[in-house]
């Protein structure tokens, strides 16, 4: 698997940051945005091959943006991840247009292993 | 346990009676309107029975002086008539007519003809001397000069005398009228009736066999024979009433040797007579003592209905009134404990959430610093380094561990049926307990049987019942106690949790009662809820629990739950 860009969304920037950093090691290039108005903004700008969100975002909700991105990057697969209790009782259902719901907390080599399995599927042919 | 202990199964047990309090309200619900029916019933009773008394007392009363009267009445008409024949014999005839034995054995035949009862006839000079003798016996020249009669009937003109056996040997008295003469002498008409005049007047009316009547004069002496008191001239002790003229005087008497007896007199004017009429209590009374004993039973049989239904219907109200207040404190205590547990629920939830992301970034950050060992240049000591990030690693394992159970217990308030894993249940519940049990030293066993398969139950149910029976287990054992849990399937279709602590157990008395609403053996402190609450969860489960515990050696609950649930 070649290397290839990504998009976090998660407003715990100190986590995100720490996770792009890490990933950088293994030959991913990795991007965050903190909140669904500034994703939307890098994404007019880079281009992705996958991107990363948290379900919990202030403003614009992790669905919502999905939504969003979906209408305007119909190529761009996304995973979601979810935290621990998070929805009415924590069995919360994975919303159209999301490659794959990831629960908290993550480990980076399964992580890893969605991504590629996300634009695997995503890539024409 | 060995067979002394008991062994009760949760669902033969209801809680009846056993509370002071019940026992009090139920005393007070029997004795209140017992005695609110009662003391009229017995006031009604007491009255009726006075009311009874007095109205047999009247009539008998009645009956008496009715009688006396009466008998007076002819008694002194006889008497009277005899008194005005004897008189008019003396006014009409002359001195001269009478003062000859043969008329006037012929005037004495004519009172026979008539009267019947004149036994003789005589006449008395004023010198005591009877001059002239009509009769069957030899009575002429008697001298009658110092008997106190004559000087009666000189001094009164009139006289009737006691009744007496003289020379005659039967009962007789003695009629006398004095006549006075021209020239101031007088002489006496005496004549003897026979006794059988004053016993055929009374006889006449004695018609009820109840009552005694009888003559006796002034000193006591009867003049007719009685059929209680004796004979013609025995002299009986009578309270005689003084003043009696001429009134008829009813009253009751006690006497010693004949009970109570209600005793009717009249004097009989112008005699020495007194007639006298007299009942015995027990004769008359008998149909009144029939009564009083018909009304005694009735009281009696009201007592005890009334007793009966009182305390039935108290029965009743107080078994109702209980299950209302057992049934009312347990839908408090559970709406507290739902409370209590959905507080712990939110709190716990928002702890962890709170905690979950700062683990997450010591997490992340750990790994990067194993990364950049990793990845980047070797330095000195980076096998140390290596090593204290492992160890924050499974650190920060730990502690989402606890932080995921607290989520999840958080989460599982709501009712619903689910697949549960009891080993992972009973975990979860003992997690709560954990730093109590490692601070007492208490030893914790799991005996977990292989192959144990989920039920179908509900979560949250599940957690309140091992909760409580962890929870029980724990207070029940001292510093380095020992708790055994065994889970296991006794057959196919149930599992079996066994939770056996070797605390200080329960005393044989207060185990049969465990699981009665309100019984506590933990004092104030304890609600008397729990294990009720319990077996109602366990039932409503479809399950079973029962008890076994002797006291300080230990108490073993066993819990039977369904694997599926059927409704």
């Amino acid at each position: 698997m070649n290397s290839f860009h990504v998009l976090f969304v998660d407003d715990e920037e100190e986590l995100v940051s720490t996770l792009v950093e890490r990933l950088e090691y293994r030959g991913i290039i990795a991007d965050y945005a903190v909140n669904g108005n500034q994703a939307q903004e890098k994404l007019k700008r880079e281009k992705y091959n996958v991107m990363v969100v948290d379900l919990k975002l202030p403003g614009l909700s992790g669905e919502e943006l999905v939504h969003i991105v979906n209408k305007t990057h119909p190529n761009l697969p996304v995973l979601m991840i979810t935290g621990h209790g998070s929805g009415k009782d924590g069995s919360f259902e994975k919303p159209d247009g999301v490659f794959e719901l990831l629960q908290k907390p993550i480990d980076l080599s399964v992580l890893i292993k969605k991504m590629e399995e996300a634009i695997e599927a995503n890539e024409p042919g | 346990m060995d067979e002394q202990t008991q062994n009760i199964t949760a669902s033969s047990e209801e809680g009846q009676g056993s509370l002071p309090r019940y026992h009090r309200l139920r005393v007070n619900l029997i004795i209140v309107p017992f005695l609110a029916a009662l003391i009229p019933l017995m006031i009604m009773a007491v009255i009726n029975y006075y009311q009874d008394y007095n109205a047999y007392k009247t009539e008998n009363n009645y009956t008496i002086s009715h009688l006396l009267s009466n008998s007076k009445r002819s008694l002194q008409f006889a008497i009277e008539e005899r008194r005005a024949v004897l008189s008019l014999i003396a006014r009409g005839r002359t001195l001269k007519d009478l003062s000859d034995d043969a008329r006037l054995m012929a005037t004495l035949r004519d009172l026979k003809e008539s009267f019947g009862d004149f036994v003789d006839l005589g006449i008395i000079d004023d010198g005591g001397n009877q001059t002239f003798y009509a009769g069957p016996y030899k009575l002429k020249d008697i001298n009658y000069m110092n008997q106190s009669w004559f000087h009666e009937v000189s001094l009164r003109g009139t006289y009737v005398s006691d009744v007496f056996m003289g020379y005659r040997e039967f009962p007789h008295f003695v009629i006398a009228i004095a006549r006075e003469l021209e020239n101031g002498k007088f002489y006496i008409l005496r004549a003897t009736i026979d006794t059988k005049l004053l016993n055929s007047q009374i006889y006449l009316l004695e018609s009820n066999e109840q009552i005694d009547m009888f003559i006796i004069n002034k000193s006591g002496i009867l003049q007719t024979a009685s059929t209680f008191y004796g004979d013609v001239l025995d002299t009986i002790d009578l309270q005689i009433p003084s003043r009696l003229l001429d009134r008829e005087i009813i009253k009751e008497q006690i006497l010693p040797d004949r009970g109570d007896m209600t005793m009717g007199f009249a004097s009989i004017v112008e005699s020495p007579f007194i007639l006298i009429a007299s009942l015995k209590h027990r004769d008359a009374f008998l149909h009144w003592l029939t009564l009083r004993s018909d009304v005694v039973w009735f009281l009696l049989a009201s007592m005890l209905g009334i007793l009966v239904t009182v305390s039935l219907r108290s029965k009743y109200i107080v078994s109702r009134l209980m299950e209302s207040d057992t049934r009312r404190a347990k839908i408090l205590h559970n709406i507290e404990y739902t409370n209590k547990m959905a507080t712990l629920g939110r709190l716990s939830a928002s702890v962890a959430h709170e905690i979950n992301n700062p683990l997450a970034i010591i997490n992340e950050k750990a790994g990067l610093i194993n990364d950049i060992a990793s990845y980047g240049p070797d330095f000195p000591k980076k096998d140390k380094v290596l090593g204290l990030v492992d160890s924050i690693t499974s650190s920060v394992e730990r502690c989402s561990r606890v932080t995921h159970r607290l989520l999840g217990f958080g989460r599982r308030m709501e009712f619903r049926k689910e697949q549960i894993d009891m080993k992972s249940l009973i975990n979860d519940v003992l997690d709560f307990q954990r730093s109590d049990a490692a601070h007492r030293n208490i030893q914790v066993n799991l005996n977990i049987e292989p192959d144990i398969k989920t039920i179908q139950s509900d979560r949250g149910q599940l957690q309140q019942v091992f909760l409580n029976l962890i929870n029980n287990a724990y207070s029940a054992l001292e510093k380095d106690g020992v708790l055994d849990i065994d889970l296991r399937h006794p057959n196919t279709n149930e599992i079996e949790v066994k939770i056996t602590d070797n605390g200080v157990g329960i005393d044989k008395k207060d185990v049969i009662h465990i699981f009665e609403p309100f019984f506590s053996t933990k004092g104030e402190s304890g609600t008397g809820l729990g294990l009720s609450i319990t077996k109602d969860i366990v039932e409503k489960l479809g399950g079973v629990i029962s008890v076994t515990s002797e006291l300080g050696k230990g108490t073993c609950f066993i819990v039977n739950l369904p694997i599926e649930r059927v409704e």
